[in-house]
């Protein structure tokens, strides 16, 4: 078994609306000096696959579903 | 055709809760609707239920909030339908068959890659996607739209150019992205843009009246074949007279500006 960490993130040059209301939020509660925000998803899996066959299969699981290429790019890492 | 041969599958999954008003506006307009679950185009249902998206004439995908939008807006029911049904919607699609997505039906068109499909009827990935308002809110509220379709898009048929109708939207992830810098160029250059959010003298104004943030406040678009309608604005919740804000304050028409649309698909497939 393996347990795999899936990223997934908006692609430079893409705005994050979220993100940036979190900023102005964070703010008006009195934080400051926060530079930026962003928001990333993250899945954590375990699967029955091992090693490199779990990463390629997380990796499909993103051009198949979790990942829009349009807006995101994903990260798959094994923890 | 008479009217109630004219077979509509309203497809549905868990979380589709527009599925009514859509089967209503074709109701109404005597047609045969079905509110079908994706379950029984796919195999999963009990033998009776089963059903086959050919013997449809019409395809609705409903709005709602497809499987809690989780991932993405519209992302599960499209990845759903990718695998079980490409082959049978891309035929669909291809023999002209009308296939109407609103608000999170335009939302799985676009995750499915039926829209824009510039290159082919069904794109093996998604070209485009529909984000979060810049406000990052859930915008809610009555919608200006402007017909600027010149004559691809068999859904307005019955709206003339440049009128102005009023559907209304509700919606936190409708902003029109794409990776292809010149997305709105090669939209009007195929006249697949078919809705622009405009003020209420028919002009493009920005935020708030573009609940999105869309490019060139855009708000629906057609394929290229002028088949496949996207749009975030809900026609089905202005069939009626009476559902529209001014109704009790001089509003004259006689029914809803959404049933036009409805009109249009009836008139395609009547023929």
């Amino acid at each position: 078994m393996a347990v795999i960490e899936i990223k997934i993130e908006l692609k430079k040059g893409v705005a994050d609306p979220e993100g940036q209301n979190t900023k102005k939020a964070l703010e008006l509660l009195g934080f400051s000096g926060v530079r930026s925000v962003k928001t990333v998803k993250t899945f954590q899996m375990e699967l029955d696959a091992e090693g490199d066959a779990a990463l390629a299969m997380g990796q499909e699981m993103c051009r198949k579903l979790l990942a829009n290429p349009v807006i995101q790019s994903f990260h798959v890492e094994l923890k | 055709m008479r009217p109630e041969d004219v077979k509509v599958c309203v497809l549905r999954i868990e979380g589709t809760n527009c599925e009514d008003e859509t089967f209503n506006a074709f109701k109404i307009l005597g047609a045969d609707p079905e509110k079908v679950h994706l379950n029984q185009l796919d195999g999963h249902a009990p033998e009776l239920m089963q059903r086959s998206l050919e013997d449809y004439d019409v395809l609705a995908l409903p709005g709602g909030f497809s499987a809690g939008d989780y991932i993405r807006a519209g992302a599960i029911f499209a990845a759903r339908i990718r695998s079980a049904l490409s082959v049978d919607l891309t035929r669909f699609v291809e023999q002209e068959k009308p296939v109407i997505g609103i608000c999170n039906g335009f939302q799985i068109l676009v995750e499915l890659g039926l829209l824009p499909a510039f290159e082919e009827t069904m794109s093996p990935m998604p070209t485009a996607a529909l984000f979060t308002n810049d406000s990052a809110r859930f915008e809610c509220r009555p919608t200006l739209l402007r017909n600027d379709n010149r004559g691809n898009c068999l859904f307005t048929s019955r709206i003339p150019k440049g009128e102005v109708v009023m559907f209304p939207s509700a919606h936190a992830e409708g902003k029109l992205l794409s990776m292809d810098p010149d997305l709105v160029e090669r939209l009007d250059d195929n006249d697949q843009i078919v809705f622009r959010y405009v003020d209420q003298d028919g002009e493009q104004s920005g935020y708030p009246w573009n609940p999105n943030g869309s490019p060139d406040d855009v708000a629906g678009i057609c394929n290229p074949a002028g088949n496949v309608l996207g749009l975030m604005p809900h026609p089905e919740r202005a069939l009626s007279r009476f559902t529209h804000p001014d109704w009790t304050r001089g509003y004259e028409k006689e029914e809803g500006d959404g049933l036009a649309v409805f009109r249009s698909i009836m008139d395609h497939v009547r023929g």
